[in-house]
């Protein structure tokens, strides 16, 4: 799989084995085959989807050249607005709310004819790990649909596991895009913490957030990461992509590269997990990377310092959503408290409301020391505890989440041991740092497991190159398509 | 016993910048409602702020010019709260580091007014009751706005007054604020406690809200002074709370108690990076500080001869201290010049507002010419003053209006000459004056006068022809 879809496709597209009409309506079609058992899509747009097609297909009949994603079905998370087109993060608050602009990224991504597919589903507001709290059902997993695709994003890694998407943004606030495509057999990349402009990304915990691509291959992912990273004078905290395109590093030798393992990421992790990340490490040996091995003992406070902090954030952007201006509206109140309060116990969900109430609680007044200071305080130790763990290593190798995908309706009812599937993945988020989860295997009920390499800040193209080399060595022993989507 | 009043001051003042504080939309007051509004003021899912930094650099100078210290890093935080003039449910303001701390303003007695801090924030929307209904417009949301807060300094109405009337000169002046206080660019909260004269200990304090006029601000003082006085000496006890002042009733009423205040979950906004300012940029901010008000009074005072009253009607507004200034250049007397704009041009500025904007048609070396004229002894007061009237409507100089014949004045044969030319030319008036109508003469004079073009002298022309019709 070392050749990405995107590439395949865009040489096809230039060769005119297919045109890209007849590419979008062979996604179309499968879309409509498939989202009935994947519940992928919220929203598909047959309309804006062919009349992009049909653009490229004019430039490809002038012999005009095609840039890398020209042409290519893509999908966005249902967080990310697009003007003109609903945009309801999945829940019932933003029941028909349509964004009078577009978000950074989509606005980079339709400027080079991308072809938008339609919105993907999530966990409402982003908060949840299985794309159940969505307002539309949660999402099936490819691979055995009785599974959850996992989430926050979900529907993404459902519709590109699924392959009735070639690729698709998502959003990763604690390991919504890593996790998701671990659980589904592909490759998620969360960027460094202002690579990618969060502008027009609906926000969960604006200081987590973080855009980035879900996709088949390590190259696709580099590819698209390429495309949407880059300094946006709209987002005061975006940064841009530090150094070259990582495309051109995928193939980079890995000989003498250090990958650091730290104990505390296996702990508690499931023995099918741990195996195959030490048969990772063995492949790695195999390449000429050197295996170190070392300790992270702050990482025990990652997840209390994730969940007081995003919650905190979350109880502060999801004040806005008062059924005044857009969305959803109760149907009969008396006066403005009792419009705004039922209109919010109505449009939220039980996990958004238990989130907006915990973050509440933490910022209160008599509270803040106890527990969102503290947190700061101990968010900066883990900083501090990776750029010491940089010092001695390229990259961290971990697992993405503990276990594999788990059966529809089980995260639902258990709310604090759904939180412990993040554990993995939150303390990249706490720190900024860049991870990308790429398939490593499967467990013994023959689901895909992910692993994680993490870099630091700003080096996806080491990380990148490191998930390429690993990928291209162990090929179709962590590979397999689903049964569903297009197949070329 | 005697009390004493203790009160301080929280006061926004709207900045003068073109845009709003996080994104592009224009700051123009009095729009149709919402239509200086964009995703990012309007608080739209998704939006981000992008901070204005022409306001960090109002906001630094008003901290310079009333002596704070200018911190070099300071944040933006959250303060969050639920009403519908907030789109975010937050106002994005500064909590704990303030970009200007610890500054003061002097009043004319001497006293230091201490300010604790100024920090800058964005404005909210406004709602609009009607017909039962209640509306919002966003135009005013994210101006940006800088909080004032002094420490309980003042302790008397007119210190209060003062205090206002000098920030708002100061804000004025340094050109961050047009600080109009019935359009809402300044908006004063007043807290009012009274202990017994003597004590060093503060009362328990009430918060008069949003009030837009310094004289409401003096009634509403005074009301509550006395209100707080009655309560003590009746036994009662003064309950912290925030009030609303009804100018019509002249009363304070409450508006919230303590029990319900708001708990504003106070924390640094995420979407906003750290502000820094090095020193180069404060010391650049610095040399754009002007002559402050009361600097100028003490100059006209001392070295200019100005009356006190004078000095400070010409200092109050920085468009006519500058247009004195500059039409004083190179004049013997500048008072003469100041008796010329505060006799005659102020006639011509009705309202405060007028006088702010002093937009006359003459340039002030036109009128440093006229001035210089008459220090010469080329030409009299009274030509002068006419001229200047011209002047001002026209728009055109002195020299359009007073010709060099004007100027070499007009000799005693000259004077009998026109004399006997008005007698000559108004047989009626003559005739009128013969009958008993002293007031006809007059006419003569102006006659004369105006064959003159003001250079005669008006009451040796009276007598000169009185003596031709009588003798």
């Amino acid at each position: 799989m070392a050749e990405g879809m995107i590439t395949r496709f865009g040489r096809m597209l230039r060769d005119k084995e297919l045109s890209c009409t007849e590419l979008t309506e062979k996604y179309l079609t499968q879309i409509e085959q498939a989202n009935g058992d994947l519940n992928a899509y919220v929203k598909v747009t047959p309309e804006e989807a062919l009349k992009t097609a049909k653009a490229v297909d004019e430039k490809i009949a002038k012999g005009e050249e095609l840039s890398a994603l020209e042409g290519i079905p893509m999908t966005l998370k249902d967080n990310i607005s697009t003007k003109g087109i609903e945009t309801t993060c999945c829940s019932k608050i933003l029941e028909g709310y349509k964004p009078i602009y577009n978000a950074t990224v989509w606005e980079t991504l339709r400027n080079s004819n991308a072809v938008l597919l339609g919105k993907t589903n999530m966990d409402e507001f982003a908060m949840g790990s299985s794309s159940e709290t969505s307002y539309f059902g949660g999402s099936a997993n490819p691979h055995d649909i009785t599974r959850v695709a996992g989430g926050s994003s979900g529907g993404v890694a459902s519709a590109v596991g699924g392959n009735i998407a070639v690729y698709g943004l998502g959003s990763d606030t604690g390991g919504s895009i890593r996790q998701p495509a671990s659980f589904c057999g592909i490759v998620g990349l969360k960027p460094t913490y202002g690579a990618v402009s969060r502008f027009g990304l609906i926000a969960y915990a604006s200081s987590f957030d973080q855009i980035g691509p879900i996709t088949t291959t390590v190259e696709d992912a580099a590819i698209v990461y390429d495309a949407i990273s880059g300094y946006d004078k709209m987002d005061s905290t975006s940064r841009g992509r530090v150094g070259d395109p990582t495309v051109n590093s995928l193939k980079n030798d890995i000989k003498g590269m250090k990958i650091g393992i730290a104990d505390e990421y296996l702990d508690g992790v499931n023995d099918d997990v741990r195996a195959l990340i030490e048969k990772a490490c063995a492949v790695y040996e195999s390449l000429g990377a050197q295996i170190v091995r070392f300790k992270l003992p702050s990482l025990k406070y990652a997840l209390p310092v994730y969940y007081i902090l995003a919650c905190a954030e979350a109880s502060s952007n999801l004040g806005r959503y008062d059924g005044i201006r857009y969305g959803y509206r109760t149907s009969s109140y008396n006066d403005i408290n009792e419009m705004v309060c039922k209109t919010r116990s109505e449009g939220f969900g039980a996990e958004v409301q238990r989130r907006i109430l915990l973050g509440t609680y933490v910022l209160s007044a008599g509270y803040y020391d106890a527990y969102y200071k503290k947190a700061q305080n101990l968010r900066g130790s883990i900083v501090n505890a990776f750029k010491a763990a940089f010092e001695s290593c390229d990259v961290i190798l971990a697992p993405t989440v503990p276990m594999t995908a788990f059966k529809k309706g089980s995260a639902v009812s258990d709310p604090i041991q759904t939180y412990l599937t993040d554990i993995c993945t939150v303390p990249v988020n706490i720190a900024g740092l860049p991870g990308v989860s790429i398939p490593c295997g499967f467990d013994k009920d023959n689901m895909p497991v992910g692993m994680q390499l993490i870099g630091n800040t700003f080096c996806e193209s080491t990380i990148l190159n490191a998930a390429w080399q690993y990928e291209n060595a162990a090929g179709a022993d962590v590979f397999r398509q689903s049964a569903y989507g297009v197949k070329l | 016993m005697q009390y004493e009043m203790v009160a301080g001051f929280e006061t926004h003042v709207e900045l003068a910048t073109n845009t709003k504080i996080f994104c592009s939309c224009t700051t123009q007051f009095g729009a149709d409602s919402n239509t200086h509004c964009c995703p990012i003021c309007i608080g739209l899912p998704g939006v981000l702020p992008k901070l204005n930094r022409q306001a960090v650099r109002y906001a630094i100078m008003a901290g310079l010019a009333t002596n704070c210290h200018i911190a070099n890093i300071s944040k933006m935080d959250r303060k969050n709260y639920c009403y519908p003039d907030l789109p975010k449910a937050y106002q994005i303001s500064q909590y704990d580091k303030p970009l200007c701390e610890n500054g003061y303003i002097q009043l004319s007695n001497g006293r230091k007014i201490r300010l604790n801090r100024i920090h800058i924030e964005e404005d909210a929307g406004k709602l609009i009751h009607k017909r039962g209904d209640t509306y919002v417009d966003y135009n005013r949301g994210g101006v940006p706005l800088i909080e004032i807060v002094s420490e309980p300094d003042i302790r008397s109405v007119e210190e209060a007054k003062e205090y206002v009337e000098k920030l708002q000169q100061i804000m004025r002046y340094i050109g961050v604020s047009d600080c109009r206080m019935q359009e809402g660019s300044m908006r004063c909260d007043v807290n009012v406690s009274v202990r017994p004269v003597g004590s060093t200990e503060l009362g328990t304090r009430t918060e008069i809200k949003n009030m837009n006029s310094i004289t409401f601000i003096g009634r509403a003082m005074e009301y509550e002074f006395a209100r707080q006085v009655d309560l003590i000496e009746s036994g009662g006890e003064v309950e912290q709370q925030t009030l609303r002042y009804n100018d019509a009733e002249n009363t304070t009423s409450p508006m919230r108690g303590k029990e319900d205040a708001n708990d504003y979950r106070y924390f640094r906004d995420p979407d906003l990076v750290t502000i820094s300012v090095t020193d180069e940029e404060i010391e650049e901010l610095k040399a754009k500080i002007p002559e402050l008000p009361f600097e100028k009074v003490e100059r006209y005072v001392n070295e200019l001869g100005l009356s006190e009253k004078d000095a400070a009607n010409i200092a109050k507004y920085r468009n006519i201290a500058e247009f004195f200034e500059a039409a004083s250049e190179g004049v013997k007397n500048p008072k003469s010049v100041s008796n010329f704009i505060i006799g005659q041009i102020f006639r011509r500025l009705e309202t405060e507002e007028d006088k702010e904007n002093f937009d006359i048609k003459t340039t002030p070396e036109q009128l440093c010419e006229l001035v210089k004229l008459i220090e010469a002894g080329k030409i009299k007061n009274n030509l002068a003053k006419s001229t200047l009237e011209k002047m001002l409507d026209t728009g055109k100089p002195v020299t359009e209006f007073v010709s060099e014949s004007d100027m070499a004045g007009l000799d005693e044969n000259a004077l009998a000459e026109l004399c006997k030319k008005a007698v000559e030319s108004n047989p009626k008036a003559v005739e009128d004056f013969k009958k008993g109508k002293q007031k006809a003469v007059k006419s003569l004079v102006g006659f004369v006068m105006k064959e003159s073009r003001g250079k005669a002298d008006a009451a040796a022309a009276e007598k000169i022809i009185i003596e031709i019709i009588g003798g």
